[in-house]
């Protein structure tokens, strides 16, 4: 086909791919959006295979059904609460994707032949193993195959640095010796080791920066993969989804207090003096039953729910719904508190509570119901933790101090739901759990909440 | 030249995706980035050409390994942003 008609055909991709993700702003067009970024898709793959370069379709086709039926299996069967592992994987298959791309095109004696191209395939070849490597162990971790924790290698930064300075000259290599097809293969390497010790000293909470930035690699990868041959649509393309990631990061780091820096360098917060943990809790915690808490509910006329990582761990987002049904049912109050790095991904509670039904509207942001918690009677947080600690805003010497958090405390009653009085991600004691109006339920999220919104059906 | 226009292209594009994302609520953000996943796939382009040029065996396999991956995130990622947001529309 002729080359203009092909190009032409990418424009209309392109702007397919700009109008899908404006649909994305409003819930109302977000699913046109994304179908209208299908269309985008399908049109810049159709116009490519009518390609006057393509002299066999063997391959093309093998690897379409292939990942066509990996890619439909994946996306059916996976569970809302596993969206972040998802995520991850699809990263590094994106990322995956760029790198032997560009191996290929330095095989290829008729598309390596100017220096542009060359850089290009070098930073693709880089990026897009950092992607590869760095998603698979985060999505390792998210899967819980390792240790969710920070893993603290001796040296890590020096091995960073080392493993930086090799790609960067192994990229230059290739730009001046380009039949040196060895070159290649140890850049890849060398990034997909980088990719590895980047991701390992990182966190479980700090996951929802990692795949937002891994996010963002992966479009830089395509768009770099766009300059080896000229292509316009993966220029674009890859351009608008790594700027959507680094939007996110932008936006993860800041509900988080922290640098970009220290948050890839596992970082927490300078001075840190960590209270002792019996010294905030002893004599001071007070735990209920879920009779208890039912009758609180009782008589509650505004009712907040905070959700954190451990609703998406107990599963009981379908129980938490069960509840706010049961509580709207006698005319109360119900809206959902969520903080923006609750979870394991950006926007990660929103799906979770989607997926059970919980109408959009009721999910209030950080900045919006901040100010409502003291007119509320009860807070329930399920599974939340630093996201929840007034240390923040109140001890200038802790950790996590200047970290925007939730105000539950302000409210009149605070019911806690948590297996025990263990720390979250930030390692120190929350002095919440000590209040004089907070309660603790100490159990099972799930069963808890089944438990108590059974008391409640039953107080009529 | 053409690198150059090229340049210009891929600057313009990252200031007009920074806008609309800007835009993008709290609420989207999972489905955005699982939907920007899907976009990236776009490199199932790159992938075809690879896979079906007539430069050998080895750039026909590796572009296949890439034809799978870029796939893997076209399909998984319409199909699970479309199961997400179709969540969200309901009422």
């Amino acid at each position: 086909m002729d080359n203009t008609i092909i190009y032409l055909a990418y424009l209309v991709a392109s702007c397919l791919f700009i109008l899908g993700i404006k649909g994305l702003t409003k819930p109302r067009t977000a699913v046109r959006g994304n179908q209208l970024s299908a269309l985008g898709m399908l049109i810049a793959v159709v116009v490519t295979l009518l390609d006057h370069s393509i002299i066999s379709y063997q391959w093309i086709i093998a690897g379409i059904i292939v990942g066509g039926a990996i890619g439909a299996f994946m996306a059916k069967k996976i569970q809302v609460t596993a969206m972040p592992q998802m995520v991850a994987l699809l990263n590094g298959f994106g990322g995956g994707a760029s790198l032997f791309i560009a191996i290929a095109n330095f095989l290829d004696p008729a598309s390596a032949t100017h220096t542009v191209a060359l850089i290009s395939i070098g930073a693709t070849v880089l990026i897009g193993s950092v992607t590869l490597s760095g998603s698979f162990i985060a999505f390792a971790k998210l899967q819980e195959l390792i240790s969710g924790n920070p893993i603290r290698v001796p040296g890590n930064k020096v091995i960073n640095l080392v493993l930086l300075v090799a790609a960067i000259a192994l990229s230059g290599a290739i730009v001046v010796d380009p039949t040196q097809i060895d070159l290649i293969y140890a850049l890849a390497a060398v990034s997909l080791l980088l990719g590895i010790f980047l991701v390992i000293p990182i966190g479980g909470a700090d996951m929802p920066v990692v795949i937002a930035l891994l996010n963002s690699y992966s479009g830089i990868a395509a768009a770099t993969t766009g300059f080896i041959t000229g292509n316009t649509v993966l220029i674009v393309a890859g351009a608008l989804v790594g700027a959507s990631g680094i939007i996110l990061t932008q936006i993860m780091c800041k509900a988080m207090n922290r640098s970009l820096f220290n948050v890839l360098f596992g970082v927490m917060g300078e001075g840190g003096v960590v209270a002792d943990a019996d010294e905030v809790y002893a004599g001071k915690v007070k735990s209920t039953s879920p009779e208890e808490v039912a009758m609180l509910l009782e008589t509650a006329e505004r009712v907040v729910i905070v959700p954190g990582y451990g609703l998406a761990m107990a599963q009981a987002q379908h129980a938490v719904r069960d509840l706010a049904n049961e509580l709207q049912r006698r005319g109360t109050d119900v809206k959902y508190a969520i903080h923006p790095v609750a979870g394991r991904m950006p926007g990660h509670m929103n799906v979770l509570l989607a997926e059970a039904e919980v109408p959009y509207e009721q999910l209030i942001e950080m900045d919006e119901i901040n100010p409502q918690f003291e007119q509320t009677d009860v807070a329930i947080v399920i599974g939340a933790n630093d996201v929840t600690n007034p240390l923040a805003r109140e001890d200038k010497t802790s950790p996590i101090y200047g970290m925007p958090i939730l105000n539950v405390d302000k409210a009149r009653t605070v019911i806690v739901i948590k297996r025990s009085l263990s720390p979250g991600f930030a390692g120190i004691p929350n002095p919440l759990f000590a209040n004089d109006n907070t309660l603790m339920l100490f159990g099972d999220g799930k069963k808890e909440i089944v438990e108590l919104t059974k008391d409640l059906k039953e107080a009529d | 030249m053409e690198l150059l226009l090229l340049l210009t292209l891929f600057v313009v594009a990252v200031f007009l995706g920074v806008e609309l994302i800007t835009k993008v609520p709290p609420t989207l953000h999972t489905p955005l980035m699982s939907g920007s996943n899907a976009i990236s796939g776009i490199s199932l382009v790159g992938a075809i050409l690879s896979a079906g040029s007539d430069a050998g065996y080895w750039v026909n396999i590796l572009g296949f390994i890439a034809v799978v991956l870029a796939t893997i995130n076209v399909v998984g990622g319409y199909m699970v942003t479309n199961r997400m947001l179709s969540m969200f529309k309901r009422k």
